[in-house]
C-alpha cells in the first residue's frame, strides 16, 4: 500500500478511497482516546502531515500508524506535535502592527481596564510583540492578556520568554517596520546565544491551555487576536470558533485575524464591521447587518 | 479535465506570461499557479498579467471555491493546498526545499482532489521543487507537462522532473499552450 511512494505504480481509485477511510478512522481514534478533535481540520494539510509521519517511521499504512497512536501514549505526543504547526515570529506582518497602532489604539485608550485574548499564541513571539506595542502606547499596565494554545509544549516556551538570539535580526527589522518607538533590544537581555524578554512585559499575561474546538468561553474580552489559526480549520469549524469569539467579545469588541484570513465565506460576515480591510481588523456590531 | 496547476521559479514571470498569452481565449479551465517570488507581494504582477492576457487573475483566498475562467496565484509566504471539495486552503508550515509556497504542496494536494482530471505543468526554475509533486500527479492519473529544459530560461526545475520520472510531454512554451488547449477541450 501507500502507493504515493516513489516508483510505485499508479494509484487506483480503490486505494484512494481506502486511504480516505483510514484518515477518518485515525482522527476518530485520536478524538475518542485523547479528546483532541482534528476531525474538521483541513484534510489536505492533515494528509500531508500524516504522510510525512508514515515516511519517517517507515509505516506502510495509516492503520499501522493508528495502532501505534492508540497504544503508545508517548508516540501520540509526537504525532500531536506533527499535527500542530507552531511557526510564528515577532511582529509578523509588520504592516498589521502599524495599522493596529493607527486604527485600534485610540479606541483602546478609552477603556479604563482592558482584557485581551490571544488565541493560538504558539511559542509566544506574537504576545510579546503585542505587549511591547501596548507598553509603548501606555496601555500595558491597564491590560490583562490571556494567551492560550492547546499545545502544552509551546505554552511552556511562551511562559519562559526565551528565544534564540539569531532570530533577533529579523525581529528587530520587523519591529521598526511595525512602528516601534525604541529598539527591540530595549526589551530583552542576552545570554549565551539566547535572549530573555523582560518580565515587566509578561506581568499581565496569563498563559493557559485552551482548545478552541472543545473548550468554551472563559472570559469577556475587548479584543481578540487569532492569527493564522483559522486557516487550518474547515468552514464548519471556522464558524464554530467564530461563534465562540463573537460570544467572548464585549460590545464593539475588536477581532484581529491573520492577513490571509477573513470573515468572508463565514456565518459572521454580517456581525462585524471592517476597521481595516487589508489587515483584517474587525469590530463587533451591536446589531448584526441584515 | 477540471484544472491546470503550474509551478515555476527563476524566469517564471516571463514564462507564465508567455504561456497565458499563447492560450486561446476560450480556454476556460482554472489555472492555479505557484511562482516563487520570495516575500515580495505579487499584486502588481497580477494586475499586469490581467491587462496583458485579458483573463481574470487573482490571489487565491482560503476557502474560496475554484472557478473556471480564472487564474489563481498562491499568496507569497503561504503554502497553497486544494481540498477535496475544490476549495483552497493555506498553511504557514515551514518552508519546503527553501520555498513557501511550495510547488510540491500544491501539486500533491491538487492530485488528491482532481485525480485524473488534472493537468500539471512545470516550467523554468533553478531548484528542484515540483518534480516529486508532478510525479504524484502522474500516479493519480493526471497529465504531466514539463517545459523543454533546452529552451527554458533555467533548466534545473524541468530537468529534475525528467530525471525523476517520464512526464507525458516535454515541450517549449508555444507547443505547450497548443497541447493544453487540445487537452482542455
Ligand atoms: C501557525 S501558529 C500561529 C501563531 C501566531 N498566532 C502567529 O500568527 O504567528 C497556529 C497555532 O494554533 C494552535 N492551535 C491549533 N489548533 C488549536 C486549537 N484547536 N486550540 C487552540 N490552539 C490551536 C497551534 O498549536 C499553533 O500554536
Amino acid at each position: 500500500m501507500l502507493s504515493d511512494k516513489p516508483n510505485d505504480t499508479n494509484v487506483s481509485q480503490e486505494v484512494m478511497d481506502t486511504k480516505d477511510i483510514e484518515v477518518d478512522l485515525l482522527l476518530q481514534a485520536v478524538f475518542m482516546k485523547y479528546g483532541h478533535d482534528f476531525r474538521n481540520y483541513s484534510k489536505a494539510h492533515l494528509k500531508r502531515r500524516i504522510n510525512q509521519r508514515l515516511q519517517l517511521n517507515g509505516y506502510n499504512t495509516i492503520s499501522e500508524l493508528q495502532n501505534k497512536v492508540l497504544w503508545d501514549k508517548t508516540f501520540f505526543r509526537t504525532f500531536l506535535q506533527d499535527l500542530s504547526i507552531n511557526v510564528t515570529e515577532m511582529f509578523r506582518d509588520p504592516e498589521f502592527y502599524l495599522t493596529f497602532r493607527e486604527k485600534v489604539v485610540s479606541d483602546l485608550k478609552t477603556y479604563a481596564r482592558l482584557k485581551i485574548w490571544q488565541a493560538g499564541c504558539s511559542t509566544g513571539e506574537e504576545v510579546y510583540s503585542l505587549a511591547i506595542l501596548l507598553k509603548e502606547e501606555d496601555l500595558l499596565s491597564r491590560t490583562q492578556i490571556y494567551a492560550t494554545d492547546f499545545n502544552k509544549n509551546v505554552l511552556e516556551t511562551a511562559k519562559q520568554g526565551i528565544y534564540p538570539k539569531k532570530e533577533m535580526e529579523l525581529y528587530a527589522k520587523n519591529y521598526i517596520e511595525a512602528g516601534g518607538k525604541g529598539k527591540l533590544s530595549d526589551y530583552y537581555t542576552s545570554k549565551y546565544g539566547s535572549v530573555l524578554f523582560d518580565k515587566s512585559l509578561s506581568k499581565n499575561i496569563v498563559f493557559a491551555d485552551h482548545n478552541l474546538v472543545t473548550d468554551g468561553v472563559f472570559a469577556e474580552v475587548n479584543l481578540i487576536f487569532c492569527r493564522n489559526v483559522l486557516i487550518y480549520f474547515d468552514k464548519f469549524l471556522q464558524n464554530k470558533v467564530l461563534k465562540l469569539f463573537n460570544e467572548s467579545l464585549t460590545k464593539r469588541g475588536i477581532l484581529c485575524l491573520g492577513t490571509k484570513e477573513s470573515l468572508r465565506f463565514t456565518d459572521f460576515e454580517q456581525s462585524f464591521s471592517m476597521l481595516d480591510k487589508k489587515m483584517r481588523i474587525y469590530k463587533k456590531l451591536q446589531i448584526p447587518k441584515k | 479535465m477540471k484544472a491546470v496547476v503550474v509551478g515555476t521559479s527563476y524566469g517564471g514571470m516571463e514564462a507564465i506570461r508567455n504561456l497565458l498569452m499563447n492560450l486561446p481565449g476560450d480556454f476556460d479551465l482554472p489555472i492555479i499557479i505557484v511562482l516563487h517570488i520570495g516575500s515580495n507581494t505579487i499584486n502588481s504582477y497580477i494586475s499586469q498579467l490581467h491587462h496583458k492576457t485579458n483573463r481574470k487573475v487573482k490571489e487565491a483566498r482560503e476557502k474560496e471555491p475554484i472557478r473556471r475562467n480564472t487564474v489563481y496565484f498562491a499568496p507569497p509566504n503561504y503554502h497553497l493546498q486544494i481540498e477535496s471539495d475544490f476549495t483552497f486552503s493555506l498553511s504557514t508550515d515551514p518552508k519546503i526545499n527553501y520555498s513557501r509556497p511550495s510547488i510540491d504542496v500544491l501539486f500533491e494536494t491538487a492530485a488528491w482532489a482532481f485525480k485524473d482530471k488534472l493537468i500539471g505543468v512545470l516550467l523554468t526554475g533553478s531548484n528542484n521543487d515540483g518534480a516529486a509533486g508532478l510525479q504524484t500527479i502522474k500516479k493519480f492519473g493526471g497529465i504531466t507537462i514539463v517545459e523543454n529544459p533546452e529552451t527554458a530560461f533555467a533548466k534545473t526545475m524541468p530537468s529534475s522532473a525528467i530525471e525523476l520520472f517520464e512526464p507525458d510531454f516535454v515541450l517549449d512554451i508555444k507547443n505547450m499552450a497548443e497541447k493544453m488547449a487540445e487537452l482542455g477541450k
